[in-house]
């Protein structure tokens, strides 16, 4: 069992649940975050006192899969999110020992889904 | 220190309080000197509707606040910086726009009957530098605060998406031209020995259902059209999509001002302080509540609950039904009107989104145009003077209708012109990338609420 973890930028979020949905994966777990790669930074200013802000808003897309589904997820991730400039995003796949459903108690393959 | 400084003190204030003591009996002596000349019955009421009229200026004022409560709960937390200075500027643009230029061509003398030719910065060289009575400024500030309501429409239909600098323009534009030239049709003889071809057939607008909120929807129609609906509106398939507000408390609050600056707004019309002020109150409170529970109504029976933003809107629009007709109806017609006005509204709203497919975030086409028109149409059938339902037969609905036909052609007509004007020349809609990061960053370089993680997925 797998854990895809995949930061994109947030107006792709829609793209992303679709390219996700099409291949047939409808569970997840999306939340906000701030983050900052390549893509550089953009200026603020408050009543004169500049700001520079470096931490752009990213939403983080959660899919615990197993180990059949990780390269159709990842696929759809990059389908969704990509558009060829910097700051697209990363996804990253880690590895997931266990995985239960609460209201069942089923874990592992099963629980999965 | 020393006894000497203290002495010092106590002797200047020994001699300070013996002035003081002196002073009073001297300064009456003066006063009663001056005070010979009567209070008249006559002046009393002058001063009475001095009063009266800019206490209500000062609430229809106070709906600036309001309208930009509204916009701001009804559309995105990425974009309220925007909106509020939008709102700030248009009527401090405004103001300064109608006391140089609009109040003339509005209260003006009007020869012609379409246009005012004087009085433009409150008649500078006429008055010189006293008034014979102080009417003309009280009368100027109620005025220009109408104005100010008419112009501030407009920003809730192009919200989202609309260049700053664009938007400035064209606060320049209603309030020195487009809103005053009506005005002028309907209003002249309130001010001026002259009067408008409007008033002059007979058309009836008690407080301006047409010359204030049909004039600033048509206005916010011709903006909607030319700059287009928001990105992610509208899907692929052409289905409309949700963009929902990001407070409904904003909102909520923001309609709640406006009731209560339309106390100002429909009673403060007569310019009189006398009994008409609480029955108009009446008439005016009545038609927002039946509003509000149509409209809710309306939306419970078509989209199954409640919608709290419907609801909200409907009360705007029983209070914009009612501006017309507001000083010759009875109090049951007023809920009536009100109540067949928050019907229209959500009708109204569903069809330009889902029909027509123009985007209006607030709902203000529908809220000021499409029941602005209702207003002054009921005032055809309801008045109790020449209404249809009185005996007065359908001469007072035809002059109705065409009052309306004319606030319709003028004021979409001129916002054609206007904002395809502005879009070819300096542009009127921001990039796509400043629509989707926010025109709070885009425009102003601030955020609203920071601080705050917003969900900017859309």
């Amino acid at each position: 069992m797998k854990l895809v973890t995949a930061y994109i930028q947030p107006e792709k979020l829609n793209d992303v649940k679709q390219a996700l949905y099409e291949s047939g994966i409808t569970k997840m777990s999306i939340t906000n975050s701030l983050g900052c790669g390549q893509q550089g930074g953009y200026h603020e200013s408050y009543r004169g006192v500049d700001v520079e802000v470096n931490l752009l808003k990213k939403i983080r897309v959660e899919v615990a899969v197993n180990e059949d589904f990780v390269k159709a997820t990842v696929d759809a991730i990059i389908k969704g999110a990509k558009t060829g400039s910097i700051g697209d995003g990363k996804i990253f796949v880690t590895a997931l020992e266990e995985c239960i459903r609460i209201r069942t108690g089923e874990s592992g393959m099963a629980a999965i889904g | 220190m020393g006894m000497g400084k203290w002495k010092s003190i106590v002797a200047f204030s020994l001699m300070a309080f013996a002035l003081l003591g002196v002073m009073p009996e001297v300064v009456a002596q003066e006063e009663a000197a001056a005070v010979v000349e009567e209070v008249t019955a006559p002046t009393v009421q002058d001063n009475l509707n001095i009063v009266w009229t800019c206490v209500a200026a000062f609430l229809v004022f106070f709906m600036q606040a309001g309208f930009a409560m509204v916009e701001a709960g009804f559309t995105r937390a990425k974009n309220v910086v925007n909106i509020i200075m939008k709102n700030l500027m248009d009527f401090s643009i405004g103001s300064i726009a109608f006391f140089t230029i609009g109040f003339g061509i509005m209260f003006g003398l009007n020869s012609s009957g379409f246009i005012g030719t004087s009085d433009f910065f409150l008649g500078w060289n006429e008055y010189g530098d006293g008034f014979d009575s102080q009417w003309p400024f009280t009368f100027l500030i109620f005025q220009t605060v109408f104005a100010a309501t008419a112009a501030t429409i407009v920003s809730g239909a192009m919200a989202e998406r609309t260049k700053f600098t664009s938007y400035l323009i064209y606060s320049v534009a209603i309030s020195a031209f487009i809103y005053p030239v009506f005005g002028s049709w309907a209003w002249n003889s309130l001010f001026a020995d002259s009067s408008g071809w409007l008033e002059n057939m007979g058309f009836l607008d008690f407080a301006g259902s047409t010359v204030v909120h049909s004039v600033g929807g048509w206005l916010a129609l011709a903006g909607a059209i030319v700059i287009g609906p928001r990105i992610g509106k509208y899907g692929p398939d052409g289905k409309a999509r949700a963009i929902p507000g990001h407070n409904m408390a904003l909102g909520a609050l923001g309609v709640f001002i406006l009731w209560l600056g339309w106390f100002g707004f429909n009673p403060g019309s007569t310019t009189t302080g006398d009994g008409t002020i609480g029955y108009i109150a009446v008439t005016t409170n009545l038609a927002a509540a039946g509003g509000a529970v149509g409209a809710m109504l309306m939306a419970w029976i078509l989209l199954k609950k409640p919608e709290g933003s419907m609801s909200l809107n409907g009360a705007l629009a029983g209070l914009v039904s009612i501006t017309a007709p507001c000083d010759g109806v009875t109090p049951l017609a007023s809920i009536i009107i009100g109540f067949i006005g928050g019907v229209i509204v959500v009708l109204s709203i569903l069809a330009f989104d889902k029909l027509l497919k123009i985007d209006d975030p607030v709902g203000c086409i529908s809220v000021h145009g499409v029941c602005g028109a209702w207003g002054t149409l009921s005032c055809g059938l309801w008045n109790v003077d020449s209404g249809l339902f009185y005996g007065g037969g359908v001469s007072q609905l035809g002059v109705q209708l065409a009052g309306i036909g004319a606030g319709f052609v003028w004021a979409f007509g001129a916002g054609l012109i206007l904002f395809l004007a502005i879009k070819y020349t300096v542009g009127l809609r921001v990039t796509k990338e400043e629509e989707i990061a926010g025109l709070d960053v885009g425009e102003h370089g601030m955020e609203a609420y920071s601080g705050f993680q917003i969900f900017n997925n859309q």
